[in-house]
Parts: structure tokens; sequence; C-alpha cells
């Protein structure tokens, strides 16, 4: 082997299969970074377009959205905090997108999982508080998961749309939830906006050491940052992403494709559960109508926006709890309605979308065109 | 309006009176996904257009005093939504189920922006035929006064089962959705023929939410739709493809909606949410009986991508 790798010629096509590796590696990175920046400059820019159209100005617009969501120490914090549910929710929409389930009812795990939180924490009122908090937790995962579990084990055993009958169960789980809050589980004390009995103090979830952002942005994170290792270093992961990519090929190679499936997806809604626990535990005290707050919805966005990447969800989940947290500011300043954000989210959303298309075809990203720039050699 | 006891036999007619009232949305949302699934595209985004319609045509209503024109409005602002989506779903790797939810989004966040002053004012209503005055009984009279669009959306959906078997323009949508090779081999653009179907399918979807705003309900709120846009989608897929069964699964559904009102009447209050969420469930239970992992559904356009 020794004398085969001193050998000049073998060297020379090493080396430059090394150099193209390295150059397809750099051109597959700065494409995936590139063009979802360059579509939310394009989305921005658009929405600049509307927002002259209705007569108001985009610099000020920007401004104000810049200033409510990260001017200062306490606009940061509130994005943070808002960005917090915002985590699991997105997770709930990528791990099984990395199956190539398109799954939108991450709503329903949420407000389910806060229920069955709020119903642990009133049940086991009196016992130690870090053992209540702990199976608040646990209940409100379980809840999630069991009820997007329900929905991947359909798509899988019995080929039922996911899309649809995640959404179905969303609006379920809210009538579940609207039948649970006024009656089995009301608090006769909460008039005018039927709740659970409110938690005791010690089963609260506080905020994080010298902060105003609740322990639960640290649970989202680390979320994430498992969600990615249980993805890309793990034999799971690796074996949802062939399945992702090919079923018939991930059961040809002998995959467990349908516990993988129910696995993931269960994962997925136990995250969304755990959000709806922490908006229990850490936010509202109880549970109540305030649980179906769209968190779900824009974790689709999220997620999108993302890639499905478990990492790159961080930053964007708080990018987007800082322009949900700047709409209360564009609101009183610019005298614009609240569903301005909403209006903004659609937009980049759709330009994201759009941006699929330009996936290994542009010629900026093509490796041959950096090796040898067609303008220098002539025709090839 | 004074009640007559009539007992128990209230139930089963609030039943009918919703299904008559409340399926009309269904109905066009559910025709016009028809005709967009047939050519083998899906539209998530019509629960959007729904609800963008009932903006604009309760904005135009309230403008111009005339509910006729906010219906136009409304068909028309739903054809640009369709097209739209029909436009960006040409692109190769643009997934429509996505590009869907993001219209969604879009069309809910536009009518919120654009709807806000129109929470308070009043829109006239599109008319409504007492089909019941021949009756004393004052529920009777109410289950009977059937709105116009009811019996428009029942004729269309008598018209498309009709053209989808004897007109060129059916066979031409049917082949589109069925192989997008074949159609090329026909000398047929699919790109252009599913731009068309979807818009017209948004048009449809627009006028089903100018019936929520002008009729029933009545009113322009932000809870105007409960996902009728979305369950239509469901609802084309039980009524496999065909404008016939989707207008009997809209009037099944009306019923189901009908039921948690129409028990509360007579005084079942128990559970009120739990009703309230029988067409999802009623939803759910038909796709899960009809769908199989061993076989495509019956009546499937082969191109579409949710039954691959």
């Amino acid at each position: 082997m020794a004398d085969t790798v001193s050998s000049p010629d073998v060297r020379t096509i090493l080396d430059a299969r090394g150099y193209r590796a390295a150059l397809e590696w750099t051109a597959r990175r700065a494409e995936a970074f590139v063009i979802p920046l360059a579509a939310m400059v394009v989305g921005m820019v658009l929405f600049s377009l509307f927002i002259l159209a209705v007569g108001k100005s985009p610099v000020q617009l920007y401004e104000t959205m810049w200033r409510g969501g990260f001017g200062s120490w306490f606009s940061i914090q509130n994005s943070l905090s808002r960005g917090a549910p915002l985590l699991l929710a997105a997770l709930c929409v990528a791990l099984p997108a990395r199956l190539g389930l398109v799954v939108i009812g991450g709503e329903g795990a949420i407000v389910l999982g806060g229920v069955a939180a709020a119903a642990i924490g009133v049940a086991l009122n009196g016992a130690p508080s870090f053992l209540v908090i702990l199976l608040m937790g646990v209940g409100g995962a379980a809840a999630g998961g069991i009820w997007i579990g329900v929905v991947g084990a359909l798509r899988h055993y019995r080929a039922v749309n996911e899309t649809i009958s995640s959404l179905l169960m969303a609006y379920i789980a809210i009538a579940l939830m609207n039948h649970l809050v006024e009656g089995p589980l009301r608090d006769p004390a909460s008039l005018n906006k039927p709740s659970t009995q409110p938690l005791a103090d010690i089963y609260r979830i506080g905020n994080i050491p010298g902060m105003e952002v609740h322990w639960g942005l640290v649970v989202g994170i680390l979320a994430c940052v498992l969600s990615w290792l249980l993805i890309e270093k793990t034999r799971w992961g690796f074996a949802a992403r062939i399945a992702g990519g090919n079923v018939r090929a991930a059961q040809v190679q002998g995959l467990a494709v349908g516990p993988l499936i129910v696995g993931f997806t269960a994962l997925a809604g136990g995250f969304a559960g755990l959000a709806g626990m922490l908006e229990v535990a850490a936010v509202q005290g109880s549970a109540n109508g305030s649980l179906a707050a769209g968190y779900g919805y824009t974790g689709i966005l999220v997620a999108f926006l993302a890639r499905h990447n478990p990492l790159a969800i961080i930053p964007v989940a708080i990018l987007l709890g800082g322009i949900d947290a700047s709409g209360g500011l564009i609101q009183r300043r610019m005298d614009l309605p609240d569903a301005t954000v909403l209006v903004l989210q659609g937009m980049l959303f759709i330009v994201v979308l759009f941006s699929e298309t330009f996936y290994g075809r542009l010629k900026l990203f093509n490796p041959d065109l950096w090796q040898r720039p067609h303008f220098l050699k002539g025709n090839v | 309006m004074e009640t007559t006891d009539i007992g128990l036999w209230g139930v089963p007619l609030a039943m009918l009176g919703g299904a008559i009232r409340v399926s009309t949305p269904f109905i066009f949302v559910s025709l016009g996904e028809a005709i967009t699934e047939r050519s083998g595209r899906i539209n998530l985004g019509l629960e959007g257009t729904l609800v963008f319609g009932a903006m604009s045509a309760y904005a135009i209503a309230v403008m111009t005093g005339s509910p006729w024109l906010g219906l136009l409005a409304a068909a028309l602002a739903g054809l640009c939504f369709g097209l739209f989506h029909g436009w960006i779903c040409k692109f190769p790797k643009v997934n429509d189920i996505a590009i869907g939810i993001a219209l969604m989004l879009f069309g809910t966040g536009l009518a919120f922006f654009f709807g806000k002053p129109f929470i308070q004012p009043s829109a006239p209503d599109l008319p409504a035929i007492p089909f019941g005055n021949w009756s004393d009984i004052p529920q009777v009279q109410a289950a009977l006064n059937v709105n116009v669009l009811f019996l428009i959306g029942a004729a269309l959906a008598v018209f498309l089962w009709w053209a989808f078997r004897n007109t060129r323009v059916g066979l031409i949508v049917r082949v589109v959705g069925d192989s997008a090779d074949a159609a090329r081999a026909m000398g047929l653009n699919p790109n252009t023929v599913r731009l068309l179907a979807t818009g017209v399918g948004g048009a449809l979807a627009g006028i089903g939410g100018a019936y929520l705003s002008l009729y029933y309900p009545g009113s322009w709120t932000e809870r105007i739709s409960s996902g009728q846009g979305l369950m239509a989608v469901a609802l084309v897929i039980f009524a496999r493809w065909n404008p016939l069964g989707c207008f009997a699964a809209a009037l099944l559904f009306g019923g189901a909606g009908a039921l948690g009102p129409a028990l509360q009447s007579v005084g079942v209050t128990q559970g009120y949410y739990l009703f309230y969420a029988a067409p999802y469930i009623l939803t759910l239970i038909i796709m899960i009986a009809t769908s199989s992992p061993s076989r495509t559904l019956a009546g499937a356009p082969g191109e579409l991508s949710i039954t691959k």
C-alpha cells in the first residue's frame, strides 16, 4: 500500500479529489446559507412595498420592529420569552419532516400538553415541588406525544395523510380542552375566562437568574441540541434520514420504518406537549383558552425557515419571537393593525418556500465554475 | 321568533336546517378543491382564500351596499389567490402542500390586516328563499329558509359531475390530473391547465367565504372560519373527487356541525364542545376508514401528491 500512496500519480489524483470534495462541501454550505438569507431579504423588500402601498414608511416600520424586538435588553428578553415555545413547536414540525412527513397540527399537542400538566399539578397539590414539576413535564410530553404519535401511526399503518389528520386532531384537541376547562376541570372562581384551578406557587417555573426569561428557553435550546444530535449522530437519525429519502429503500435495507415513524412523531409531539406544560407552569399558571395562541402555527414557519435543521431553529425561533414581540409596538407607534406581523410572516414563508427552487440550479454554487471560470477558459 | 313546543322533533329539524345553512361554504370550497385536485395539484391555501373572501365580500358589501358586488369581489380575490398558488407551484422543487400552508397564513394575515375597520359596521345579507312558509311551525320555517347560494352550489355540483364526464374541458382536466406525460403527448401544457384549475378552485373558495360573512353567521370577525377550508380538502378525498359526492358530504358535515347547537336548543348542554368537534371527528374517522396502505384510493388522480 505504502508504495502506491507514495506514487506521484495517485497522490495527485487524491489531492485533486480532496480539493474537489472541499470545494463541493464549501459550495453546499454557501448555498445553504446564502439562499435562505437572500430569501429573507427579498421577503422584507416585498413587505416594504406592501407597507408603502398602504401609505406607511417601511424604514420607520423596520426601525420600530428592531426597537421592539432587539433594540434594548428589555426587548431582547421579551423576544427570547416569545421564542422559547417556538423552539419546541418548531421541533414538532422539523423532526417528522426528516422522515418526509408534513405535520402541521402541533397546536393540538401544545394545548393537550398544557391541560395534562395543569391537571397533574392540581391533582398532586401538596407533594414535593421537584416531583410535581417533573411529573407535569412528563405528563405534558406524554399527552402531546400520544397525540402526534397517533398521526404518525395512522400515516404508516393506514396511509392517512398526516397533514390533514394532524390538523383535524388539532381542532379536536382544542375542543377537548374547551370541554375540560369549561367542565370537569373548571375552577368555579374563574368567571369570565374559564380556567383550571391555579397551580400552587411552588409548582411554578421561575426565571433564569438575572433575566426576565423563564427556564423554558433553556429547555427549548436543549431540546434543539439533543434533536440535532439524534438526527446527525445516532443510527436512529441516520435511519430516519434514509426513510425520509425513500421509504421503499429503507424497508429493503431492513429498517423498521413503522416504529421509526411512530417514535419520531411521538417525540415531536412530546416536545410540543412540553411547550404547553411550560406555558402553563411558567406563564399562565393554569390551563385556559390562551394555550391555543398560535405557537403551533408559527412553529411551522420557524421549521421551514430553518430548513428542518434543529440547530438553525434556535436563531430563527428567536428572530420570529422578536417579530412577534414587536407587533404591539408597531400597532401603537404606526397605527397599523396587529395582523401586520402575520402578513410579514406569510410573505417570508412564501418567499422561502419559493427559494427551494434555486437549490442546485445557481451557477454561483457550482464548483466547476469556481475551478474554471468559463469567461476565462472560453468554450469547454 | 316564538318557539312552538315540538319536543325532540326539534333536534332532527334543527340538524336539517343546520345542514342546509352550514354546508354551503363546504359545497363551494370542496367543489373548487375537487377541480384543483382533479388537475393533479392540491391547494391547502383555500382556508386562507376562504377567510380573505369572507373579508373582501363583507368590505365591498359595506362600501357599496350590494351583497352581490361583495360576492363578485370575493370570487375575484379567490381567483387571484388561486392563480398565485398555481403559478408558484409550477417551479421545480416547490412543494404544493407547503405553499398551501404558507398561503393559508398569508391569506388570513391579509384578511385580518384589511378587515380590522369592518368588524363594527353591518353589511346587507345575501337573500334567502323561504321554502317553509306553508308551515305554521317557526322551526320548520327556519329550517327551510334556504339561501340562493345553496341552490347555486347544488346546481354547480350536478353541472360539474356532468362536465367532468361529458365535456372536452372536463376530459382535459382529468387527463392532466392522471398523467402529465399523457397530457403532454396530447399536446396539452399541464402547468397551464393546473394554473387555471387552481384559479377556478380559488374563486369558488372565495364565494364560500362570502357566504360566511354575508349570510351565516353573517358578520365579519377574525374567528369566522374554524377550518372549513381545510376540512373541505379532507371532504374531497372522502367524496372520491366526485362533485356529487362533495355535495352529499358537505350536507353530512353541515348536519354534524349543527348537532351541538341542536342538542343545546333542547336543553342538552353537557359536552357542548365535544359535539362541536363532531365534524372533525367524523372527517378523521372517514379518512381512517377509507384509506389503505396497500392500494391507492379509488378515483384518485394519479398525479396527486397527497395520495401517492
